[in-house]
């Protein structure tokens, strides 16, 4: 009986392996959790279309869609126009889910959700702010008792995408803070410690008392984390969750330009989460291939009309109407 | 390579002489060939197998020479942006900075090299302690398990390494050991600034305990390889057991162990794991031995996943070339000590 199977289904590998459409692709380990369900998801529903994801990072995806290695790439913080020109392929971006930051902490004593301020966070790593009792501080938490101790900043060593979009924050909402260290995936931290990996910078944070950092949104939910809020752009402190998320790329969503590489962190609207990104994939604008791209086309619009729906499950902001509407439009050209 | 010119000037002294010839020139008063020459000749072995052994053999020995060869010009081409930029200063500059495009690699020359003789100093007392008490004095029923422990060490992988420094070893440095070393050695400015756990001396110690195995169980190899005689000897002429160690075993294999402490150093260089995980991956150049670093292997895997940008990505091979350049000027230097160590007596039990 299971023999039978095996060999119907050796038989069936084998009459498929001739048509099926292999599309390779590679790039940011921070939406990889959800594409790799997506993949699997669309290969069991289309069996002749088979999408390999490697979370190789984002510089890695980037270069390697450019270079013509992959049929797609994938990327947590846009391409510059720099690296836009250097390509050998042209890519379009299309924005997929949306993913949040949020500041972790490790205080004795105090056991409520904490509200930070943005320029408060980027003086605490820029090094002004190192003590738990500063007066800027407190001044966000009314009520809250802080111990005199000194403050221990954690940052992520590796370069990461997570890291892109706190800084970019950081230096939208402190000038200090763009002209000495700026936004990009890994930077020159003045002070603190690094430590890989969000497991990493959570680990060290647990540990160390007194210590501050900053970790994905679904990695603190995973891992049960209290969290901190973050205080907008309309002055009300919003604590992460997909919503609030979703809240900021709608606010963005009216002035999306038509390439997609939008900044959302700092977003307006009184719902808006601050620390929010998009994450994109890279499809090539005119591919080698006219069965691979229309492959991957049909892909985009599986994700948009049946994907979308199963990204906050996993704690992933799934993109506002209106950027679904326009990103279905865009799918339309890739050939 | 030393036996090249002496066997071509044999075979061509030779080459119009028959072989039984050959063998009845080296015994001489025999005049039919030895059975033994016969018995391999039969096997088929003769100056046809000699030399294409001898080929095969060179041939090995010269893809050692193509595969440094071929690391080092990939090294400098893919690090030419690089190398144009900043010219042979990236070595003595004090920057990192990847959003303003500004590179240097001194701060983490010095916290490879820091890191690295911090664990030999450590280590290598551990080490000979440990080879000598197996070798010299310990009992024999304890000699196997702790033969057996020491390169059970050596096989554990470093991110286990990594994981136990995180959860054991650093609270342990935050809040017994290292306000210890504070209270008691704080004068001499190494142990200054705040201390969270995390630093050049938990990278150096989580080293040190990596490279005790490999240190320890060469070095005993090579003191069980001292010839009793050479024991029994210096026993003979009065002498204690210590200055039978010091004398007999110790001075005697002292080549041995520098070869051994040099393979260790070679493990610590290039560590990349568990050094990450409890350095603190800053890149500072601080006297303090508590303040964050960063070395060389850790900052080529942190950032070379999502580097981009030629020149960055440049700049990070760069840094491979440096420590190309280090671990080979540090082999060079232990090599100058095993000659100045050595010149005056004669090696033995090396």
């Amino acid at each position: 009986m299971n023999l039978k199977f095996i060999a119907a289904g050796v038989l069936a590998a084998a009459t498929l392996g001739a048509t099926a459409q292999n599309i390779n692709g590679a790039g940011a380990t921070f939406p990889y959790p959800i594409y790799s369900k997506w993949f699997s998801e669309y290969s069991e529903a289309h069996p002749n279309v088979k999408i390999n994801y490697q979370s190789i990072g984002s510089g890695g995806g980037i270069r390697q869609v450019s270079e013509g290695t992959v049929d797609f790439g994938a990327t947590d913080s846009p391409m510059t126009d720099e690296a836009i020109n250097g390509a050998k392929v042209k890519t379009m971006h299309i924005p997929t889910v949306l993913g949040a930051v949020v500041p972790v902490y490790n205080l004795k004593g105090v056991t409520q959700d904490l509200n930070f301020s943005g320029d408060v966070i980027a003086d605490i790593y820029l090094g002004k702010i190192s003590k738990w009792s500063d007066p800027r501080i407190a001044k966000d938490n009314p009520g809250v008792k802080f111990p005199d101790n000194a403050i221990l900043p954690v940052y992520r060593s590796d370069g990461s995408g997570t890291s892109f979009i706190f800084t970019d924050y950081l230096s939208k909402v402190s000038p200090d803070f763009k002209s000495k260290v700026g936004a990009a995936a890994s930077v020159k931290w003045p002070t603190g410690i690094g430590q890989k990996g969000n497991e990493g910078v959570a680990g060290m944070v647990r540990q160390s008392p007194n210590s501050f950092g900053y970790v994905e949104l679904i990695y603190a939910r995973g891992n049960n984390m209290q969290f901190g809020a973050v205080k907008n752009s309309a002055g009300k402190f919003v604590k992460a969750s997909t919503d609030g998320v979703t809240a900021a790329a709608a606010a963005a969503a009216k002035s999306m330009p038509a390439d997609y590489r939008v900044s959302i962190t700092n977003a307006a609207g009184p719902a808006s989460y601050p620390i929010s990104s998009f994450t994109w994939l890279l499809i090539p604008l005119k591919s080698t291939d006219p069965a691979k791209a229309k492959a991957l086309a049909e892909f985009l619009g599986w994700m948009l009309d049946k994907g979308e729906a199963e990204a906050s499950a996993m704690t992933y902001a799934p993109l506002p109407k209106p950027v679904q509407d326009m990103v279905r439009k865009s799918i339309a050209q890739v050939k | 390579m030393t036996t090249e010119p002496e066997s071509g000037s044999t075979k061509s002294a030779l080459s119009p002489v028959p072989t039984e010839f050959v063998a009845s020139a080296v015994e001489a008063p025999v005049s039919a060939p030895s059975p033994i020459r016969e018995f391999l000749s039969q096997r088929g072995s003769g100056r046809l197998a000699d030399r294409s052994f001898a080929a095969v053999m060179l041939l090995c020995s010269l893809s050692i020479f193509l595969i440094v060869l071929f690391i080092f010009f990939i090294l400098i081409s893919r690090s030419k942006l690089s190398l144009l930029a900043f010219g042979w200063k990236f070595f003595t500059r004090q920057a990192w900075d990847p959003v303003s495009g500004d590179f240097g690699a001194l701060p983490f020359i010095y916290g490879t090299l820091a890191t690295s003789f911090l664990a030999l100093l450590i280590a290598v007392p551990l080490a000979l302690g440990v080879a000598v008490f197996l070798t010299e004095l310990c009992p024999r029923s304890l000699r196997a398990p702790i033969s057996f422990l020491t390169e059970l060490l050596a096989a554990i992988p470093s991110v286990v390494y990594g994981l136990w420094a995180v959860f054991v070893l650093v609270p342990i440095m935050r809040d017994s050991l290292g306000p210890f070393l504070y209270k008691t050695l704080g004068w001499t400015g190494f142990f200054e600034g705040s201390n969270f756990g995390v630093g050049l001396l938990t990278a150096s110690i989580i080293l040190a305990i990596m490279i005790l195995p490999v240190i320890s169980s060469l070095t005993r190899d090579i003191m069980t390889s001292v010839p009793n005689s050479q024991r029994e000897g210096v026993l003979a002429l009065g002498a204690t057991r210590w200055e039978m160690i010091r004398t007999g075993v110790l001075r005697n294999s002292r080549i041995g162990i520098v070869g051994a402490v040099m393979l260790g150093l070679g493990r610590a260089l290039g560590e990349t794991m568990a050094v990450t995980m409890v350095i603190g991956n800053h890149a500072d150049i601080s006297k303090s031995l508590f303040a964050p670093g960063y070395t060389l292997a850790s900052v080529i895997a942190n950032e070379f996943s999502e580097a981009t940008g030629d020149l960055y990505l440049s700049a990070l091979i760069e840094i491979g070339l440096a420590l190309f350049l280090v671990t080979i000027v540090v082999n060079a230097i232990a090599r100058l000590m095993v000659w100045a160590v050595t010149r005056g007596a004669p090696a033995r039990a090396a």
